[in-house]
């Protein structure tokens, strides 16, 4: 057992995997000598080589389109996509090919391939540096989303990703990157996919968020019970599949239900959470379903990005109103 | 001023139009033995061409690309390569395709409009024809980047259009395969026409195989009508791929005698009496030419094969009318490698109304 930050858990999976998966490679700016921008590679290439940590030529479309010609050929890449504010010209590739390849060749070739992101706002980096694009993604047949909101989830999920025999796009929170430690066992145990995990139990209300936002979310679920008002947390973990089942069972259970991202509103994910419960457990709500998002703009610079990302203020006022008349 | 670099592009024929020989041929080219079944590769291409379009036309199979006039550059290209390597083709590649056994009802299940056209029996791990165009240059760049990883001898070839050349797809995977060193072979079929786009359009520069300047790599231009010259600049770059000496662009010039698609109608944006003045150095006339001069062929072998190539034809497209239609829920069984929980709901109802409609409604 370790104490480690995000990015260190991040580093820890994809030591693992390398060395105990030889089809493993990682690809992309920056992560071999220099480890990658944020560290998440750091050590990899003087351990496993230049082959197999390979610092690629500055491209983001042949970053993601090589790395479908590796995994169609049994390797396991993993590419890293340095903000994934740059991730959009590998979109073609995403889109066309590696959520495509098994289902147009009937299973004969597939593409298990990891694509790793940086995402989100809140560190006061560059402009196009704070994008939260996993609606996007999520919108893509063949292709699963997952975004870890913790050390050890980002351990876990990341091995379970990599393993995936399909392609994942793997968002990494950079507000999360040094948030906080966690106890993480290096161990090489994976978590499962396609699952949300609740991360806290309650009776009156259900947060649903996922990735950096599970923060505020989870310190408004914290506010909230000192006023008595118990909310139960799930971090949906996998956004692609979606498992509606975990979140139903809850809501049939607290009636009332806040979802909380911290990408702009319409057409985001918590759009796609929402008309399930429409469709599925609209008999189980004692008030509508509240959004608490992003505003729909451009993400700010620096001095205004804390007014853009959703508050526990605002997760709590909305939390609020679905109990207004209860 | 001094000269930081200097470079050439070198052109190579060694057929001209009417099949006389331009120059010593290259060693394999001696041999009739070693034409003959190139020969033969082309005009079975074209015998598929010709009966595909007229599938389309009856409604039998969907959109189709036409090869018709570039067979050599497909033939020439995949006639050098093993059968381990692995082709990454675009969507006019079925010259190559054929040679390296996906069948020809195969193909038009394909173009018919089922996926299970893209599951060849034969060459396992070729990929299926890539439509958005110039993206599978890099992924041929990774599949070679895989086998240098592995230290296998194989090479990967992909072919590409003129009009593919603008996109950055293809430079960036030349420039990424350069700096790999990676066992790649890239190919582009300059059929002087991207749809309504003619080359000039496209770049002006004088060559398309001088793009592989930027890269750093070898690029050269063959005529792409002269099978003889193709196939020899594709087995030395093949050889010297798999031995390790990295990428080669070939330009290999043509032209495209027929409509982009059988959705496309060409007279909209060209001339008839270029085309019909193209037709003059078409591939298969020009090696029947050469063969008929060193007394390999005459009008009564020429006879045997057509009639072999449309037998083998017909009995394809007997094959491809024979294979019943996907199952509905088909479109959910390859999705993933395990079909999610989340999307069992979805495939239900499929069946569901696919067995209450005859699934040949769509409310």
């Amino acid at each position: 057992m370790a104490e480690l930050n995000l990015v260190e858990a991040i580093n820890r999976a994809l030591d693992w995997e390398l060395a105990h998966d030889p089809s493993v490679v990682v690809l992309g700016e920056d992560v071999g000598i220099n480890g990658g921008v944020f560290r998440a590679t750091v050590g990899l290439q003087d351990r496993f080589g230049p082959e197999r940590v390979i610092d690629t030529p500055l491209a983001e479309t042949a970053i993601v389109g090589t790395a479908i010609g590796m995994a169609a050929q049994g390797l396991k890449p993993v590419a890293e996509i340095q903000f994934s504010g740059f991730i959009y010209p590998a979109m073609d590739h995403i889109w066309n090919h590696a959520g495509r390849l098994r289902n147009r060749t009937r299973g004969r070739l597939s593409c298990p391939l990891v694509v790793r992101s940086p995402c989100g706002a809140g560190i006061h980096a560059p402009e196009h540096h704070s994008e939260s694009p996993e609606a996007l993604f999520a919108h893509l047949p063949g292709v699963r989303v997952v975004i870890p909101s913790s050390p050890s989830r980002a351990y876990g999920l990341l091995l379970a990703a990599i393993r995936d025999p399909d392609p994942v796009i793997f968002l990494e929170p950079t507000r999360l990157y040094r948030l906080f430690k966690q106890e993480v066992t290096d161990d090489g145990e994976a978590l499962p996919l396609d699952v949300c995990f609740t991360l806290r139990a309650g009776t009156d209300v259900t947060l649903v968020s996922w990735g950096a936002m599970l923060n505020e979310t989870q310190a408004a679920a914290e506010a909230l019970a000192q006023e008595g008002v118990m909310a139960e947390v799930i971090d949906v973990a996998t956004l692609k599949p979606l498992d509606m089942t975990t979140i139903l069972e809850s809501v049939s259970r607290t009636g009332r239900c806040v979802i909380v991202h911290e990408a702009t509103r319409t057409g985001g994910f918590g759009a796609e959470i929402a008309a399930n419960l429409a469709e599925h457990g609209l008999y189980s709500l004692l008030a509508p379903v509240q959004r608490v998002t992003a505003w729909d703009v451009v993400v700010p610079l620096s001095r205004l990005e804390h007014q853009y990302m959703p508050s526990v203020e605002r997760i709590v006022a909305a939390v609020r109103k679905t109990l207004e008349g209860a | 001023m001094a000269i930081a670099a200097r470079f050439e592009v070198e052109f190579t024929r060694f057929l001209d139009a009417e099949g006389g020989a331009t120059q010593e041929l290259p060693a394999f080219a001696l041999d009739p033995a070693n034409l003959i079944p190139l020969y033969r590769a082309m005009q079975l291409t074209r015998a598929f061409d010709t009966k595909a379009i007229a599938l389309q036309r009856t409604g039998k199979i969907g959109t189709f690309a036409s090869a018709l006039g570039q067979e050599a550059i497909g033939v020439g290209v995949a006639g050098a390569m093993r059968k381990e390597d692995v082709l990454v083709p675009s969507y006019r590649d079925h010259a190559a395709q054929f040679m390296r056994g996906v069948t020809m009802a195969e193909s038009l299940l394909y173009w018919g409009g089922d996926e299970r056209g893209s599951d060849f029996a034969v060459p396992r791990e070729d990929f299926p024809i890539c439509v958005p165009i110039g993206t599978q240059v890099c992924h041929a760049a990774g599949v070679a980047y895989a086998f240098r990883l592995r230290g296998e001898a194989r090479v990967a070839a992909c072919f590409l259009g003129d009009g593919a050349t603008s996109k950055g797809d293809f430079y960036e995977a030349m420039n990424f395969a350069a700096v790999w060193r990676a066992p790649l072979l890239i190919v582009i079929n300059n059929n002087q026409w991207a749809i309504s786009v003619p080359r000039e359009h496209q770049t002006v520069t004088p060559t398309l195989a001088q793009k592989a300047i930027a890269a750093g790599i070898e690029g050269v231009q063959v005529d792409g009508n002269d099978v003889i010259a193709v196939h020899d600049a594709a087995r030395k770059a093949v050889e010297k791929a798999r031995a390790g000496g990295g990428p080669t662009l070939i330009e290999a010039i043509s032209y495209r005698l027929g409509d982009h698609t059988t959705a496309d109608d060409a007279t909209r944006y060209r001339d008839a009496d270029t085309v019909q003045q193209q037709w003059a150095n078409e591939p298969i006339r020009r090696l029947r030419n050469y063969l008929a001069r060193i007394g390999a062929w005459d009008p009564g072998k020429e006879e045997r094969l057509l009639k072999e190539c449309a037998d083998q034809v017909n009995a394809a497209v007997e094959a491809y009318l024979a294979i019943p239609p996907p199952t509905t829920v088909a479109m959910f069984d390859h999705l993933y490698a395990t079909l999610p929980a989340a999307l069992q709901d979805q495939r239900e109802a499929a069946q569901w109304f696919a067995s209450h409609d005859g699934g040949g409604s769509h409310g």
